[in-house]
C-alpha cells in the first residue's frame, strides 16, 4: 500500500509533464491534422533554454531566491520556445499546408532531426547536470519504517501544472482566440469565410503548445536535474501515446491520458521490470489503438465515401 | 508576406526593414542555445559562457540571406510565376528507354571506374562507402516502397525488420555455424513472418494511427534487443559474425582463401567489390520483384488499396489479405537487408537500428516520390551519398579553421534538406505515376491527378 500511494505520486509528477507535452500533440493535430513530430525535441530544446537561464539568472545575476529563479526561468522558457515553435511553424510546415498528406510529416521529422542535432552541435553531447534546484519533502506517513513522501519539487510541478492548465481552460473555452481555434477546428473554411484570421490563430496554435511544452522541459529539468540532446524522443513519443490514449483532440483527454501513461509507467517499474517501461507505455499505445480507436474521449471517426 | 500583383521595382526600404526583422528574429532564436554554452569545468560544475562573435555572425548571415532574397530572388519569382506554366513533363519517363540501362551499366560498371581513377588502395572506402552503403538504403527504400508507395500504409517502424533479417542472420550463424547462403532466405522469411505479427493487429488503423503504432513497434523490438542480454548481448552488441563466401571460398589471406584460390594479391578490395555486387544483385531482384508484382492481381489491389480502401472493399478485395502481403513483402526484403548488413559489418548492436534509420528510409521513399522506384534510388543517393560526402570534405578546414569538423554538421544538414525537399517539391522528386495499365499508349499520370492513399 506505501508502495502503491509512493508510486501513485510518483507517477502523478511524470504524468503531469506528459499531459504538458500532449497538449500541444492533441492541439496541432486537432487544428492542422498533422503529427507534429518535432513536438518532442522543442520540448527538449525548452529545457535547454531553461537550463540556460537558470545558470544566467543564478551565477551571472546571482538572483539567491528560488522562487523567484524558478518564476524568471519559466517565463524566459516559454517566451524563446515560443517563438523557436512559431518560427518551425512559418517555416517547414505553413508552406505546406493543404499540401500532400506525407509531406507535413516528413517535414517534422526534418525539423525534429534538425533541431536534436542543432542543440547537439550548439552545446555538446554531453549531459547537461545541474545541482538540486528545489529540495525538501514532506513525510505524508511513515508505515513499518517506509516514509511516503511528497517531495517539494513534486508539490510545485503538480501546482504549476495545475495552474497553468486552468488559464490554458480559460484561453480555449472563454477567450476570442480559443473561439477562433475550435472554429478552426471545425472547419477552417468556413473559420476563414465568418473573419476568422486562420494563419493566425494556427500561428497561435503553435505558440501555446510550445509555451506547454516549456513548462513542461522546465519542470523536467527541476525533477531530473539533467537534459541531453536526445531527451526529446522517448518523452515525445510517450507523450503522442498520452495524447492518443486521450483521445486525440480532446484536451481534457491529452491531461488524463498523460497522467495515466504517467502512471503505467511508475507503477511498470515499481512492480514488474524498469527495462521495459518503454514496452509498457508503447503496448498501452497499440492495444488503445487496436480496441480504441477513437481514445478515450475522442470523437469516433465517421468512414465517409 | 502576401503580394498579389508581382512587385517588378524593388523597395529598398521594405527590403531593409524586412531583412532587420528576419535579423532580430534569428537574434531571439539563437540567442540562448548559440549565445551562450553551458560546459563542465574543472571542478564538474555546470558554467555558461558567452560567444557573442559567432551569434553576431549567424544573425548577420541570416539578414544578409534575408536582405538577398527579397531583393534578387523574389522579384525573379514572382515575374517566372507570370509567365504560362510549362506543360509537365515526364522527363524520366521520356529517358526511361535509355535511363534504365545506362543506371544499371554504370552501377555495374562503378568499381571498375573507381580502382581507375582513385586507385587500387583508395578505391575500398569509395566503393564501401558510396556504392554499399548507398545500395542498402536502395534496397531498404524499395522495399519500403512496396508498404507506403504501392500500398499506401504508413510504416514509421520499418527498421525493426532489418534488425530482425539482421540478427536472425548474427545468431543463427553463430548458433549453428548455417553459411550466408543458407541463412539469407530464412533471414527473409523470418523477417516476413514478423511483418505478418506486427501487421496483424494494426490492420484496422489508418494514417497517422498507422504511423505511430508502427514506431512503437519498432521501439519495441529495439527495446527487447537492448534487454534480453542472455540472447543479444545487449548494448555490447554481436561481434565476429560469419562473413559471406564466394561460393564457399573466404575471403581471407589463407591458403584456400580467395587470393590464393585465384592466384592474386591478398586485399581486402576483393570482399569490398563481392559485397558491392551482392547488394546490388539484390536490390535489382528487390526492384523486378515489385515491377512484376505490380502486374500481378496483389499488386493491383495494393494499388487500388492505396487510391481508395473502401471501393476496394465494395469490389470484393480482401483487404486484410491485401496489406498483409503488403507488409510481408516489404518486411521480406528489410529482412535480406537487414543479414546483408550483419554479413557486411560483422557487427551488429541495437544502436543500428534507431528510430532515426526508418525516418532516413521513410524520408528516401517520400522524397523521391512514392511508389517511383527510379524516384527512390535518385533519393537514397542524395540523402546518403550526401551526408556521406560530409565526411569527404576536408578542404573546409582551411576555410574555417583546423578545429572544423565538416562530419558534425551531417544530419544537421540532412534534417534541413527534408524540410527543403519537401516545400520545394511537396509530391517528392518524381511525381507523376507511371500507369500499370494502359490503353494503346502509355502516358504519365501528372501529379495533380495523384490521389493521396488513406492507409
Amino acid at each position: 500500500m506505501e508502495v502503491f500511494l509512493q508510486q501513485l505520486i510518483n507517477g502523478i509528477t511524470l504524468g503531469s509533464i506528459y499531459g504538458l507535452i500532449a497538449i500541444g500533440y492533441t492541439m496541432v493535430f486537432g487544428i492542422i491534422g498533422m503529427v507534429n513530430f518535432a513536438h518532442g525535441d522543442v520540448f527538449m530544446v525548452s529545457a535547454f533554454i531553461a537550463l540556460v537561464a537558470f545558470l544566467l539568472i543564478t551565477t551571472f545575476l546571482g538572483i539567491s531566491s528560488i522562487a523567484l529563479a524558478l518564476f524568471l526561468v519559466l517565463i524566459v522558457a516559454m517566451l524563446f520556445t515560443s517563438l523557436v515553435n512559431w518560427t518551425i511553424e512559418r517555416l517547414a510546415y505553413r508552406p505546406l499546408r493543404g499540401s500532400f498528406r506525407l509531406a507535413p510529416l516528413i517535414s517534422a521529422i526534418g525539423m525534429s532531426i534538425f533541431l536534436s542535432n542543432f542543440v547537439q552541435l550548439t552545446q555538446g553531447p554531453r549531459n547537461k547536470s545541474i545541482p538540486p534546484m528545489v529540495q525538501g519533502e514532506f513525510v505524508l506517513f511513515t508505515k513499518d519504517g517506509y516514509p511516503v513522501t511528497l517531495s517539494h519539487k513534486q508539490l510545485i510541478i503538480w501546482v504549476v501544472t495545475a495552474l497553468l492548465l486552468a488559464c490554458f481552460w480559460y484561453l480555449v473555452t472563454k477567450t476570442r482566440l480559443g473561439r477562433a481555434q475550435r472554429a478552426c477546428e471545425q472547419d477552417q473554411k468556413m473559420a476563414a469565410l465568418v473573419g476568422v484570421d486562420v494563419d493566425r490563430t494556427i500561428s497561435m496554435t503553435f505558440v501555446i503548445a510550445a509555451a506547454l511544452a516549456a513548462v513542461a522541459g522546465t519542470m523536467y529539468l527541476m525533477y531530473y536535474g539533467v537534459v541531453s540532446f536526445s531527451d526529446g524522443f522517448i518523452p515525445g513519443v510517450k507523450a503522442f501515446t498520452a495524447a492518443v490514449l486521450g483521445g486525440i483532440g480532446s484536451l481534457p483527454g491529452a491531461v488524463i491520458g498523460g497522467i495515466l501513461i504517467g502512471l503505467i509507467e511508475t507503477m511498470w517499474s515499481a512492480y514488474f521490470t524498469i527495462d521495459y517501461k518503454d514496452v509498457a507505455a508503447f503496448s498501452v499505445l497499440a492495444i488503445t489503438l487496436i480496441f480504441l480507436p477513437q481514445g478515450l474521449f475522442g470523437r469516433p471517426d465517421v468512414e465517409k465515401v | 508576406m502576401e503580394v498579389d500583383a508581382p512587385v517588378m521595382r524593388v523597395d529598398t526600404a521594405h527590403a531593409l526593414k524586412d531583412a532587420a526583422a528576419t535579423a532580430l528574429l534569428a537574434f531571439g532564436l539563437f540567442l540562448p542555445l548559440v549565445g551562450f554554452e553551458t560546459i563542465t569545468d574543472v571542478r564538474n560544475d555546470l558554467i555558461l559562457t558567452t560567444r557573442w562573435p559567432l551569434l553576431l555572425a549567424v544573425v548577420a548571415v541570416i539578414g544578409a540571406g534575408r536582405l538577398a532574397y527579397t531583393v534578387i530572388i523574389e522579384p525573379r519569382l514572382s515575374r517566372r510565376a507570370l509567365r504560362p506554366p510549362a506543360p509537365t513533363q515526364a522527363w524520366h519517363l521520356r529517358g526511361a528507354r535509355w535511363f534504365a540501362p545506362f543506371a544499371i551499366g554504370f552501377v555495374v560498371a562503378y568499381p571498375a571506374i573507381v580502382i581507375a581513377t582513385a586507385g587500387f588502395g583508395r578505391a575500398v572506402k569509395w566503393i564501401d562507402n558510396f556504392g554499399i552503403q548507398i545500395l542498402i538504403y536502395v534496397m531498404l527504400g524499395w522495399g519500403l516502397n512496396i508498404v507506403v508507395g504501392l500500398a499506401g500504409l504508413l510504416d514509421l517502424g520499418y527498421v525493426a525488420f532489418y534488425a530482425v533479417g539482421a540478427y536472425s542472420y548474427a545468431l543463427l550463424a553463430k548458433a549453428f555455424g548455417l553459411s550466408f547462403w543458407i541463412l539469407l532466405p530464412l533471414a527473409g522469411i523470418l523477417a516476413s513472418f514478423w511483418g505478418i505479427l506486427l501487421g496483424f493487429p494494426v490492420l484496422r488503423l489508418r494514417g497517422d494511427y498507422l504511423a505511430i503504432v508502427t514506431l512503437a513497434f519498432g521501439e519495441i523490438i529495439r527495446i527487447v534487443l537492448i534487454n534480453w542480454v542472455d540472447l543479444t548481448n545487449g548494448y555490447a552488441g554481436i561481434t565476429g559474425i560469419l562473413r559471406p563466401t564466394f561460393f564457399g571460398i573466404p575471403f581471407n589471406a589463407d591458403d584456400d582463401g580467395f587470393a590464393a584460390v585465384f592466384g592474386l594479391e591478398f586485399s581486402p578490395i576483393y570482399r569490398t567489390i563481392f559485397l558491392y555486387y551482392l547488394i546490388l544483385a539484390l536490390a535489382l531482384v528487390t526492384a523486378f520483384v515489385t515491377v512484376r508484382l505490380r502486374r500481378l492481381p496483389v499488386g493491383r489491389a495494393w494499388e487500388a488499396l492505396r487510391e481508395d480502401e473502401i471501393a476496394c472493399r465494395s469490389l470484393g478485395i480482401n483487404t486484410t489479405n491485401t496489406k498483409l502481403t503488403a507488409f510481408a513483402m516489404g518486411a521480406m526484403f528489410a529482412g535480406f537487408a537487414g543479414s546483408f548488413f550483419a554479413a557486411r559489418q560483422g557487427f551488429i548492436s541495437p544502436d543500428s537500428f534507431t528510430f532515426l534509420e526508418s525516418a532516413t528510409i521513410l524520408s528516401i521513399v517520400v522524397l523521391g516520390g512514392m511508389g517511383s522506384q527510379i524516384g527512390v534510388a535518385i533519393a537514397a543517393i542524395v540523402m546518403i551519398g550526401g551526408t556521406e560526402i560530409m565526411r569527404e570534405l576536408d578542404f573546409l578546414k582551411l576555410i574555417f579553421g583546423a578545429t572544423f569538423d565538416p562530419t558534425q554538421y551531417r544530419m544537421l544538414l540532412f534534417g534541413s534538406a527534408m524540410v527543403l525537399i519537401m516545400i520545394w517539391r511537396p509530391r517528392g522528386l518524381i511525381a507523376t505515376r507511371e500507369p500499370s495499365v494502359v490503353l494503346k499508349e502509355r502516358k504519365a499520370i501528372g501529379a495533380d491527378f495523384v490521389k493521396e492513399g488513406r492507409g
